[in-house]
Protein backbone atom coordinates (compact mmCIF):
# COMPACT_ATOMS: atom_id res chain seq x y z
CA UNK A 1 0.00 0.00 0.00
CA UNK A 2 1.41 3.40 -0.77
CA UNK A 3 0.46 4.47 2.65
CA UNK A 4 4.02 4.59 5.13
CA UNK A 5 2.18 4.12 8.30
CA UNK A 6 2.01 0.99 9.56
CA UNK A 7 -0.43 -0.81 9.40
CA UNK A 8 -3.70 -0.98 12.22
CA UNK A 9 -5.74 -3.48 10.89
CA UNK A 10 -4.83 -6.05 8.55
CA UNK A 11 -7.32 -9.28 7.39
CA UNK A 12 -5.61 -11.57 4.69
CA UNK A 13 -8.65 -13.14 2.28
CA UNK A 14 -10.90 -13.28 5.04
CA UNK A 15 -14.47 -14.78 4.34
CA UNK A 16 -17.86 -14.25 5.89
CA UNK A 17 -21.01 -16.79 5.01
CA UNK A 18 -24.21 -16.64 7.14
CA UNK A 19 -25.21 -20.08 7.20
CA UNK A 20 -24.98 -21.37 3.53
CA UNK A 21 -25.24 -17.57 2.18
CA UNK A 22 -21.25 -16.02 1.31
CA UNK A 23 -21.28 -12.78 2.32
CA UNK A 24 -17.75 -11.80 1.62
CA UNK A 25 -14.99 -13.41 -0.44
CA UNK A 26 -11.72 -13.00 -0.20
CA UNK A 27 -10.90 -9.50 1.79
CA UNK A 28 -7.75 -8.57 2.05
CA UNK A 29 -6.76 -5.14 3.02
CA UNK A 30 -4.00 -3.20 5.68
CA UNK A 31 -5.92 -0.44 7.43
CA UNK A 32 -2.90 1.76 8.20
CA UNK A 33 -2.87 3.38 12.07
CA UNK A 34 -4.11 7.02 12.52
CA UNK A 35 -6.05 7.36 9.57
CA UNK A 36 -10.03 7.70 8.10
CA UNK A 37 -10.84 4.36 5.99
CA UNK A 38 -14.09 4.89 4.06
CA UNK A 39 -16.10 1.95 3.45
CA UNK A 40 -17.86 2.68 0.61
CA UNK A 41 -19.96 0.47 -2.28
CA UNK A 42 -24.11 0.06 -3.21
CA UNK A 43 -26.67 -1.29 -0.40
CA UNK A 44 -26.00 -5.05 0.36
CA UNK A 45 -22.45 -5.37 -0.78
CA UNK A 46 -21.63 -6.54 2.71
CA UNK A 47 -20.05 -3.08 4.06
CA UNK A 48 -21.41 -3.38 7.38
CA UNK A 49 -20.59 -7.27 7.77
CA UNK A 50 -17.14 -6.27 6.74
CA UNK A 51 -16.89 -3.21 9.57
CA UNK A 52 -18.27 -6.14 11.97
CA UNK A 53 -16.09 -8.40 10.92
CA UNK A 54 -13.37 -6.15 13.25
CA UNK A 55 -14.80 -5.94 16.83
CA UNK A 56 -16.78 -9.52 15.88
CA UNK A 57 -20.22 -8.13 16.01
CA UNK A 58 -20.53 -10.65 13.80
CA UNK A 59 -20.70 -13.06 16.50
CA UNK A 60 -24.27 -12.31 17.61
CA UNK A 61 -25.60 -14.02 14.84
CA UNK A 62 -25.73 -17.46 15.45
CA UNK A 63 -25.53 -18.76 11.87
CA UNK A 64 -22.33 -16.05 10.95
CA UNK A 65 -19.31 -17.93 10.05
CA UNK A 66 -15.72 -16.28 9.51
CA UNK A 67 -12.55 -18.12 7.78
CA UNK A 68 -9.28 -16.58 7.33
CA UNK A 69 -7.18 -14.27 9.20
CA UNK A 70 -7.72 -10.70 10.71
CA UNK A 71 -5.37 -8.99 12.96
CA UNK A 72 -5.06 -6.20 15.61
CA UNK A 73 -1.80 -5.05 15.18
CA UNK A 74 0.18 -8.08 15.11
CA UNK A 75 -2.53 -10.28 17.18
CA UNK A 76 -4.92 -12.39 16.19
CA UNK A 77 -8.86 -11.14 16.59
CA UNK A 78 -10.37 -14.85 15.19
CA UNK A 79 -8.94 -18.26 15.81
CA UNK A 80 -6.96 -20.52 18.86
CA UNK A 81 -4.66 -17.47 19.64
CA UNK A 82 -7.46 -14.88 19.44
CA UNK A 83 -7.97 -12.77 23.12
CA UNK A 84 -10.76 -12.76 24.44
CA UNK A 85 -13.65 -10.80 22.42
CA UNK A 86 -14.72 -8.31 25.34
CA UNK A 87 -11.08 -7.50 25.63
CA UNK A 88 -11.20 -6.65 21.78
CA UNK A 89 -13.66 -5.02 21.65
CA UNK A 90 -12.42 -3.01 24.08
CA UNK A 91 -9.62 -2.05 21.77
CA UNK A 92 -12.08 -1.61 18.57
CA UNK A 93 -15.13 0.35 19.95
CA UNK A 94 -18.03 1.17 17.75
CA UNK A 95 -20.54 3.89 17.09
CA UNK A 96 -24.23 2.76 15.06
CA UNK A 97 -26.06 4.31 12.44
CA UNK A 98 -28.53 5.46 14.88
CA UNK A 99 -28.10 7.22 18.08
CA UNK A 100 -28.71 4.58 20.35
CA UNK A 101 -28.29 5.92 23.96
CA UNK A 102 -29.23 3.82 26.83
CA UNK A 103 -32.15 5.37 29.01
CA UNK A 104 -30.28 6.84 31.19
CA UNK A 105 -28.37 9.94 32.66
CA UNK A 106 -26.23 11.48 29.70
CA UNK A 107 -23.15 10.76 32.85
CA UNK A 108 -24.70 7.23 33.26
CA UNK A 109 -24.13 6.29 29.70
CA UNK A 110 -20.39 7.25 29.48
CA UNK A 111 -19.27 5.23 32.32
CA UNK A 112 -21.33 2.24 31.94
CA UNK A 113 -18.15 0.89 29.43
CA UNK A 114 -15.38 1.62 32.26
CA UNK A 115 -17.22 0.61 34.75
CA UNK A 116 -18.12 -2.66 33.19
CA UNK A 117 -13.89 -2.88 32.80
CA UNK A 118 -13.43 -2.40 36.26
CA UNK A 119 -13.26 1.57 37.35
CA UNK A 120 -15.15 2.17 40.18
CA UNK A 121 -13.53 5.40 41.62
CA UNK A 122 -15.86 8.62 41.29
CA UNK A 123 -13.20 11.15 40.91
CA UNK A 124 -11.55 9.22 38.04
CA UNK A 125 -15.52 8.18 36.27
CA UNK A 126 -15.88 11.82 36.50
CA UNK A 127 -12.67 12.63 35.12
CA UNK A 128 -13.55 10.15 31.98
CA UNK A 129 -16.58 11.71 31.54
CA UNK A 130 -15.35 15.03 31.11
CA UNK A 131 -12.24 14.29 28.88
CA UNK A 132 -14.28 11.96 26.71
CA UNK A 133 -17.75 14.71 26.58
CA UNK A 134 -14.63 17.09 26.00
CA UNK A 135 -13.22 15.74 22.71
CA UNK A 136 -16.39 15.38 21.12
CA UNK A 137 -17.11 18.89 21.86
CA UNK A 138 -20.02 18.28 24.04
CA UNK A 139 -19.46 19.63 27.45
CA UNK A 140 -19.94 22.80 27.20
CA UNK A 141 -23.31 22.11 25.98
CA UNK A 142 -24.06 19.44 29.06
CA UNK A 143 -21.62 20.09 31.76
CA UNK A 144 -24.69 21.60 34.18
CA UNK A 145 -27.21 18.63 32.98
CA UNK A 146 -25.05 15.42 33.08
CA UNK A 147 -27.82 13.94 35.48
CA UNK A 148 -30.38 14.47 32.89
CA UNK A 149 -31.89 11.53 30.40
CA UNK A 150 -29.50 11.27 27.60
CA UNK A 151 -32.83 10.86 25.48
CA UNK A 152 -33.77 14.52 25.69
CA UNK A 153 -30.75 15.16 24.00
CA UNK A 154 -30.77 16.17 20.54
CA UNK A 155 -30.08 13.30 17.67
CA UNK A 156 -26.62 14.89 16.51
CA UNK A 157 -25.59 15.53 20.46
CA UNK A 158 -26.99 12.00 21.07
CA UNK A 159 -24.77 10.73 18.30
CA UNK A 160 -21.77 12.50 19.68
CA UNK A 161 -22.64 11.14 23.54
CA UNK A 162 -22.19 7.77 21.57
CA UNK A 163 -18.63 8.64 20.59
CA UNK A 164 -17.81 9.90 23.62
CA UNK A 165 -19.33 6.52 25.03
CA UNK A 166 -17.53 4.29 22.65
CA UNK A 167 -14.26 6.88 24.18
CA UNK A 168 -14.75 6.13 27.70
CA UNK A 169 -12.89 2.55 27.49
CA UNK A 170 -9.98 4.06 25.98
CA UNK A 171 -10.40 1.82 22.35
CA UNK A 172 -7.17 2.17 19.65
CA UNK A 173 -9.93 1.87 16.67
CA UNK A 174 -13.59 3.23 16.40
CA UNK A 175 -15.53 1.62 13.75
CA UNK A 176 -18.57 4.12 12.49
CA UNK A 177 -21.47 2.16 11.02
CA UNK A 178 -23.01 5.13 8.65
CA UNK A 179 -22.96 6.97 11.69
CA UNK A 180 -24.25 10.28 10.04
CA UNK A 181 -26.88 8.78 7.79
CA UNK A 182 -29.52 9.46 10.18
CA UNK A 183 -28.49 13.09 10.97
CA UNK A 184 -29.38 16.09 9.61
CA UNK A 185 -26.31 18.49 7.93
CA UNK A 186 -24.81 20.70 10.16
CA UNK A 187 -24.59 18.44 12.99
CA UNK A 188 -23.28 15.58 9.86
CA UNK A 189 -20.59 18.78 9.91
CA UNK A 190 -19.82 18.74 13.43
CA UNK A 191 -19.14 14.77 13.78
CA UNK A 192 -17.01 14.88 10.23
CA UNK A 193 -15.50 17.67 12.20
CA UNK A 194 -14.49 15.53 15.22
CA UNK A 195 -13.72 12.49 12.96
CA UNK A 196 -10.71 14.65 11.58
CA UNK A 197 -9.62 15.40 14.88
CA UNK A 198 -9.76 11.96 16.90
CA UNK A 199 -8.02 10.36 13.53
CA UNK A 200 -5.06 12.19 15.31
CA UNK A 201 -4.95 9.78 18.06
CA UNK A 202 -7.45 6.93 16.60
CA UNK A 203 -7.39 4.59 13.42
CA UNK A 204 -11.28 4.96 12.09
CA UNK A 205 -12.87 3.20 9.59
CA UNK A 206 -16.91 4.40 8.60
CA UNK A 207 -18.87 3.28 6.34
CA UNK A 208 -20.78 5.75 4.28
CA UNK A 209 -23.44 5.93 1.70
CA UNK A 210 -21.94 9.65 1.01
CA UNK A 211 -19.67 10.08 -1.69
CA UNK A 212 -18.63 13.29 -0.52
CA UNK A 213 -18.44 12.26 3.39
CA UNK A 214 -15.60 9.81 2.44
CA UNK A 215 -13.76 12.21 -0.14
CA UNK A 216 -14.29 15.13 2.18
CA UNK A 217 -12.86 12.92 5.63
CA UNK A 218 -10.90 9.77 4.31
CA UNK A 219 -7.31 9.19 4.07
CA UNK A 220 -8.19 5.04 2.38
CA UNK A 221 -10.67 3.99 0.26
CA UNK A 222 -12.36 1.35 0.10
CA UNK A 223 -14.89 0.03 -2.67
CA UNK A 224 -16.83 -3.32 -2.10
CA UNK A 225 -18.97 -4.71 -4.76
CA UNK A 226 -21.01 -8.16 -4.83
CA UNK A 227 -19.66 -9.94 -7.88
CA UNK A 228 -21.77 -12.49 -10.39
CA UNK A 229 -22.56 -14.86 -7.66
CA UNK A 230 -23.44 -12.43 -4.86
CA UNK A 231 -20.08 -12.72 -3.15
CA UNK A 232 -19.15 -9.10 -1.54
CA UNK A 233 -15.48 -8.31 -2.93
CA UNK A 234 -13.13 -5.71 -2.26
CA UNK A 235 -12.66 -3.78 -5.72
CA UNK A 236 -10.09 -1.42 -4.70
CA UNK A 237 -8.47 0.02 -2.05
CA UNK A 238 -6.22 3.05 -2.12
CA UNK A 239 -5.69 6.60 -0.87
CA UNK A 240 -9.18 8.53 -1.20
CA UNK A 241 -8.55 11.33 -3.42
CA UNK A 242 -6.05 8.55 -6.05
CA UNK A 243 -9.23 6.89 -5.99
CA UNK A 244 -11.54 9.36 -6.45
CA UNK A 245 -9.48 11.54 -9.28
CA UNK A 246 -7.96 8.27 -10.82
CA UNK A 247 -9.95 4.99 -10.36
CA UNK A 248 -7.97 1.86 -11.19
CA UNK A 249 -10.93 -0.23 -11.76
CA UNK A 250 -13.56 0.55 -14.20
CA UNK A 251 -16.33 -0.95 -11.63
CA UNK A 252 -15.21 1.73 -9.30
CA UNK A 253 -15.15 4.71 -11.50
CA UNK A 254 -18.74 3.85 -13.10
CA UNK A 255 -19.59 3.31 -9.19
CA UNK A 256 -18.26 7.44 -8.27
CA UNK A 257 -19.15 8.71 -11.04
CA UNK A 258 -22.54 7.63 -11.21
CA UNK A 259 -23.10 9.03 -7.53
CA UNK A 260 -21.76 12.48 -8.88
CA UNK A 261 -23.51 11.96 -12.14
CA UNK B 1 -76.25 -0.24 -7.87
CA UNK B 2 -73.29 -0.39 -4.98
CA UNK B 3 -73.70 1.73 -2.53
CA UNK B 4 -70.33 2.51 -0.56
CA UNK B 5 -69.97 3.94 3.27
CA UNK B 6 -68.44 7.49 3.48
CA UNK B 7 -64.63 7.12 4.77
CA UNK B 8 -65.64 9.79 6.93
CA UNK B 9 -68.90 8.19 8.27
CA UNK B 10 -67.04 4.75 8.82
CA UNK B 11 -64.56 7.07 11.02
CA UNK B 12 -67.17 8.19 13.19
CA UNK B 13 -69.10 4.90 13.40
CA UNK B 14 -65.64 3.41 14.32
CA UNK B 15 -64.93 5.59 16.62
CA UNK B 16 -68.19 5.20 18.46
CA UNK B 17 -68.07 1.72 18.57
CA UNK B 18 -64.61 1.75 20.15
CA UNK B 19 -65.63 4.69 22.52
CA UNK B 20 -68.83 2.71 23.59
CA UNK B 21 -66.99 -0.38 24.29
CA UNK B 22 -64.48 1.03 26.18
CA UNK B 23 -66.91 2.87 28.41
CA UNK B 24 -68.81 -0.25 29.00
CA UNK B 25 -65.60 -1.82 30.53
CA UNK B 26 -64.82 0.93 32.90
CA UNK B 27 -68.18 1.11 33.82
CA UNK B 28 -68.41 -2.21 34.76
CA UNK B 29 -65.21 -2.61 36.63
CA UNK B 30 -65.62 0.81 38.70
CA UNK B 31 -69.02 -0.38 39.55
CA UNK B 32 -68.02 -3.50 40.62
CA UNK B 33 -65.68 -1.77 42.92
CA UNK B 34 -67.67 0.75 43.72
CA UNK B 35 -70.33 -1.44 45.53
CA UNK B 36 -67.82 -3.66 46.70
CA UNK B 37 -66.51 -0.53 48.82
CA UNK B 38 -69.71 0.92 49.41
CA UNK B 39 -70.80 -1.97 50.84
CA UNK B 40 -67.50 -3.48 52.74
CA UNK B 41 -66.12 -0.15 54.21
CA UNK B 42 -68.92 0.64 56.93
CA UNK B 43 -68.11 -3.12 58.26
CA UNK B 44 -63.59 -1.98 58.27
CA UNK B 45 -62.60 -0.09 61.58
CA UNK B 46 -59.76 -0.78 63.76
CA UNK B 47 -61.00 -4.09 65.18
CA UNK B 48 -62.35 -5.52 62.27
CA UNK B 49 -58.39 -5.50 60.81
CA UNK B 50 -56.57 -5.81 64.32
CA UNK B 51 -58.65 -8.82 66.02
CA UNK B 52 -59.27 -12.63 65.45
CA UNK B 53 -62.64 -13.55 63.87
CA UNK B 54 -64.85 -15.33 66.48
CA UNK B 55 -67.95 -17.49 66.07
CA UNK B 56 -67.20 -18.73 63.04
CA UNK B 57 -66.40 -14.77 61.23
CA UNK B 58 -69.80 -14.07 62.21
CA UNK B 59 -67.95 -11.68 64.90
CA UNK B 60 -64.51 -10.25 65.53
CA UNK B 61 -62.15 -8.71 62.83
CA UNK B 62 -59.93 -11.02 60.17
CA UNK B 63 -56.42 -10.42 61.38
CA UNK B 64 -55.32 -14.12 60.78
CA UNK B 65 -56.37 -13.80 57.51
CA UNK B 66 -54.94 -10.92 56.77
CA UNK B 67 -51.40 -12.33 57.87
CA UNK B 68 -52.03 -15.76 56.53
CA UNK B 69 -53.05 -14.42 52.99
CA UNK B 70 -49.47 -12.24 53.12
CA UNK B 71 -47.70 -15.10 54.53
CA UNK B 72 -48.78 -17.31 51.67
CA UNK B 73 -48.71 -14.38 48.74
CA UNK B 74 -44.82 -13.05 49.92
CA UNK B 75 -43.72 -16.69 50.06
CA UNK B 76 -44.86 -18.16 46.83
CA UNK B 77 -43.55 -14.92 45.39
CA UNK B 78 -40.30 -14.76 46.63
CA UNK B 79 -39.92 -18.48 45.46
CA UNK B 80 -41.47 -18.35 42.16
CA UNK B 81 -39.88 -14.95 41.04
CA UNK B 82 -35.98 -16.56 41.14
CA UNK B 83 -36.88 -19.33 38.97
CA UNK B 84 -39.35 -18.03 36.67
CA UNK B 85 -37.47 -14.75 35.87
CA UNK B 86 -34.23 -16.87 35.65
CA UNK B 87 -36.08 -19.11 33.14
CA UNK B 88 -37.29 -16.37 31.11
CA UNK B 89 -33.54 -15.32 30.55
CA UNK B 90 -32.07 -18.57 30.05
CA UNK B 91 -35.03 -18.98 27.47
CA UNK B 92 -34.54 -15.47 25.88
CA UNK B 93 -30.72 -14.79 26.11
CA UNK B 94 -28.77 -17.98 26.57
CA UNK B 95 -30.32 -20.26 24.62
CA UNK B 96 -31.78 -20.37 20.56
CA UNK B 97 -34.46 -22.52 19.76
CA UNK B 98 -34.05 -25.94 20.57
CA UNK B 99 -35.91 -29.19 21.79
CA UNK B 100 -35.71 -28.27 25.10
CA UNK B 101 -37.09 -24.60 25.05
CA UNK B 102 -39.64 -25.82 23.01
CA UNK B 103 -40.36 -28.43 25.63
CA UNK B 104 -39.83 -25.76 28.38
CA UNK B 105 -42.30 -23.27 26.45
CA UNK B 106 -44.79 -26.18 25.87
CA UNK B 107 -45.33 -26.62 29.47
CA UNK B 108 -45.32 -22.93 30.84
CA UNK B 109 -47.97 -22.15 28.17
CA UNK B 110 -50.03 -25.60 29.12
CA UNK B 111 -49.12 -25.17 32.92
CA UNK B 112 -50.99 -21.82 32.64
CA UNK B 113 -53.62 -23.01 31.12
CA UNK B 114 -54.27 -25.53 34.33
CA UNK B 115 -57.52 -25.05 36.48
CA UNK B 116 -56.38 -23.69 40.31
CA UNK B 117 -57.76 -26.79 41.39
CA UNK B 118 -55.24 -28.91 39.87
CA UNK B 119 -52.66 -27.40 41.64
CA UNK B 120 -54.42 -27.80 44.68
CA UNK B 121 -54.79 -31.14 44.25
CA UNK B 122 -51.32 -31.99 43.24
CA UNK B 123 -50.14 -29.43 46.34
CA UNK B 124 -52.22 -31.85 48.67
CA UNK B 125 -50.70 -34.96 47.31
CA UNK B 126 -47.43 -34.04 46.99
CA UNK B 127 -46.78 -31.53 49.76
CA UNK B 128 -49.19 -32.77 52.66
CA UNK B 129 -49.18 -36.36 51.67
CA UNK B 130 -45.73 -37.00 50.19
CA UNK B 131 -44.18 -34.78 51.92
CA UNK B 132 -46.23 -34.33 55.05
CA UNK B 133 -45.83 -30.27 55.62
CA UNK B 134 -49.59 -30.77 56.65
CA UNK B 135 -52.08 -27.55 56.52
CA UNK B 136 -49.32 -24.74 56.74
CA UNK B 137 -48.58 -21.77 55.22
CA UNK B 138 -45.44 -23.35 53.51
CA UNK B 139 -47.89 -25.89 51.52
CA UNK B 140 -49.56 -23.29 50.08
CA UNK B 141 -47.07 -20.84 49.41
CA UNK B 142 -45.12 -23.95 47.62
CA UNK B 143 -48.04 -24.58 45.43
CA UNK B 144 -49.08 -21.14 44.67
CA UNK B 145 -45.54 -20.84 43.56
CA UNK B 146 -45.15 -23.41 41.17
CA UNK B 147 -49.00 -22.00 39.92
CA UNK B 148 -48.02 -18.21 39.38
CA UNK B 149 -44.78 -19.90 37.89
CA UNK B 150 -45.61 -20.09 34.37
CA UNK B 151 -47.57 -16.67 33.78
CA UNK B 152 -43.89 -14.80 35.40
CA UNK B 153 -42.04 -16.91 33.15
CA UNK B 154 -43.89 -16.43 30.13
CA UNK B 155 -44.02 -11.93 31.23
CA UNK B 156 -40.55 -11.81 32.07
CA UNK B 157 -39.72 -13.81 28.57
CA UNK B 158 -41.61 -11.19 26.78
CA UNK B 159 -40.37 -8.30 28.69
CA UNK B 160 -36.87 -9.48 28.09
CA UNK B 161 -37.34 -9.73 24.46
CA UNK B 162 -39.36 -6.61 23.86
CA UNK B 163 -35.66 -4.78 24.88
CA UNK B 164 -34.49 -3.00 22.27
CA UNK B 165 -31.65 -5.54 19.99
CA UNK B 166 -29.25 -2.23 19.58
CA UNK B 167 -29.14 -1.52 23.20
CA UNK B 168 -27.45 -5.67 23.66
CA UNK B 169 -25.22 -4.04 20.70
CA UNK B 170 -23.92 -1.29 22.41
CA UNK B 171 -23.11 -2.98 25.48
CA UNK B 172 -20.99 -5.50 23.61
CA UNK B 173 -19.42 -3.32 21.54
CA UNK B 174 -18.14 -1.60 24.86
CA UNK B 175 -16.70 -4.70 25.63
CA UNK B 176 -19.61 -5.67 27.99
CA UNK B 177 -19.54 -9.35 29.01
CA UNK B 178 -22.95 -11.85 28.71
CA UNK B 179 -24.09 -11.06 32.13
CA UNK B 180 -23.21 -7.48 32.31
CA UNK B 181 -24.97 -7.01 29.28
CA UNK B 182 -27.86 -8.51 30.61
CA UNK B 183 -27.22 -6.53 34.28
CA UNK B 184 -26.52 -3.33 32.61
CA UNK B 185 -28.15 -3.12 28.96
CA UNK B 186 -31.31 -5.92 29.19
CA UNK B 187 -32.20 -5.90 32.76
CA UNK B 188 -33.01 -2.49 33.41
CA UNK B 189 -35.37 -1.83 30.03
CA UNK B 190 -37.14 -4.99 31.02
CA UNK B 191 -37.54 -4.67 35.02
CA UNK B 192 -41.41 -2.75 34.29
CA UNK B 193 -42.75 -5.70 32.06
CA UNK B 194 -41.15 -8.44 34.98
CA UNK B 195 -42.40 -6.01 37.35
CA UNK B 196 -46.51 -6.25 36.06
CA UNK B 197 -45.86 -10.00 35.70
CA UNK B 198 -45.16 -10.51 39.37
CA UNK B 199 -48.13 -7.75 40.24
CA UNK B 200 -50.47 -10.06 38.23
CA UNK B 201 -49.38 -12.91 40.16
CA UNK B 202 -49.45 -11.57 43.50
CA UNK B 203 -52.52 -10.80 42.55
CA UNK B 204 -54.00 -14.25 41.56
CA UNK B 205 -52.11 -15.23 44.65
CA UNK B 206 -54.14 -13.41 47.39
CA UNK B 207 -57.53 -13.85 45.23
CA UNK B 208 -56.59 -17.88 44.84
CA UNK B 209 -59.05 -20.23 46.76
CA UNK B 210 -59.11 -23.66 44.92
CA UNK B 211 -55.30 -24.26 45.49
CA UNK B 212 -55.12 -22.60 48.87
CA UNK B 213 -57.98 -24.95 50.47
CA UNK B 214 -56.84 -27.90 49.90
CA UNK B 215 -53.12 -27.05 51.06
CA UNK B 216 -53.67 -24.20 53.68
CA UNK B 217 -56.83 -25.08 54.67
CA UNK B 218 -59.78 -23.56 55.65
CA UNK B 219 -59.58 -23.45 59.75
CA UNK B 220 -61.06 -20.25 61.13
CA UNK B 221 -58.09 -19.10 62.28
CA UNK B 222 -55.86 -20.46 59.61
CA UNK B 223 -57.36 -19.47 56.29
CA UNK B 224 -56.98 -16.67 53.71
CA UNK B 225 -59.00 -14.02 53.04
CA UNK B 226 -60.33 -15.38 49.77
CA UNK B 227 -61.41 -18.44 51.58
CA UNK B 228 -62.90 -16.36 54.77
CA UNK B 229 -65.26 -14.86 52.41
CA UNK B 230 -66.09 -18.02 50.82
CA UNK B 231 -66.75 -19.77 54.06
CA UNK B 232 -68.46 -16.14 55.41
CA UNK B 233 -71.03 -16.06 52.10
CA UNK B 234 -71.61 -20.40 51.60
CA UNK B 235 -72.48 -20.79 55.15
CA UNK B 236 -74.70 -17.93 55.32
CA UNK B 237 -72.59 -16.68 58.44
CA UNK B 238 -72.28 -13.15 57.61
CA UNK B 239 -72.47 -10.95 54.46
CA UNK B 240 -71.55 -7.74 55.85
CA UNK B 241 -68.25 -9.49 57.05
CA UNK B 242 -67.94 -10.77 53.48
CA UNK B 243 -68.29 -7.40 52.21
CA UNK B 244 -65.44 -6.08 54.52
CA UNK B 245 -63.40 -8.74 53.57
CA UNK B 246 -63.72 -7.72 49.42
CA UNK B 247 -63.45 -4.63 50.35
CA UNK B 248 -59.83 -5.36 52.21
CA UNK B 249 -58.79 -7.72 49.33
CA UNK B 250 -59.25 -4.97 46.83
CA UNK B 251 -57.45 -2.34 49.09
CA UNK B 252 -54.68 -4.65 49.65
CA UNK B 253 -54.34 -5.30 45.97
CA UNK B 254 -54.66 -1.97 45.17
CA UNK B 255 -52.42 -0.84 47.64
CA UNK B 256 -49.52 -3.91 46.46
CA UNK B 257 -50.09 -2.70 42.91
CA UNK B 258 -48.86 1.19 44.01
CA UNK B 259 -46.08 0.21 46.07
CA UNK B 260 -44.78 -1.74 43.05
CA UNK B 261 -44.84 0.87 40.38
CA UNK B 262 -43.17 3.40 43.24
CA UNK B 263 -40.53 0.90 44.16
CA UNK B 264 -39.91 0.21 40.22
CA UNK B 265 -39.72 4.42 39.45
CA UNK B 266 -37.32 4.92 42.52
CA UNK B 267 -34.69 1.76 40.82
CA UNK B 268 -35.76 3.37 37.71
CA UNK B 269 -34.78 6.72 38.50
CA UNK B 270 -31.73 5.95 40.22
CA UNK B 271 -29.87 4.45 37.11
CA UNK B 272 -28.68 1.80 36.31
Amino acid sequence: MPDSRKSKLTTKSINLYYGSVHALGDVTVEIPECSITAIIGPSGCGKSSFLRLFNRMNDLIPIARVEGEAFLDDSPIYGKDAEDVASLRKKIGMVFQKPNVFPASIYENIVIGPKSHGTENKAVLNEITERCLTKVALWSEVKDSLRKPAQELSSGQQQRLCIARALAVDPEVILMDESCSALDPESTAKIEELMLELAKQYTIIIVTHNMEQAARVSDMSAFMMIDEEKIGRLVEFSPTTEMFLNPKDKRTEDYIEGRFG
Amino acid sequence: MKRRIKPQTAEKIAKGAIWTIALMVIGILIAIIVYILYKGLPVINWSFLTEAPRRMGKEGGISSSIIITLSVTALAVLIAMPFGIGTAFYLAEYTRDNIITRIIRFSAESLAGIPSIVYGLFGYIFFLEILGLGWSVLSGGLTLAIMILPTIIRTSEEAILAVSKTYREVSFSLGGTKWQTIRKAVFPSAVRGITNGIILSVGRSVAETAAVILTVGSDLKMRTMAIHFYQLVMEGISMENAYGTAAILIILIFFINVVANMLIDRFIAKGR
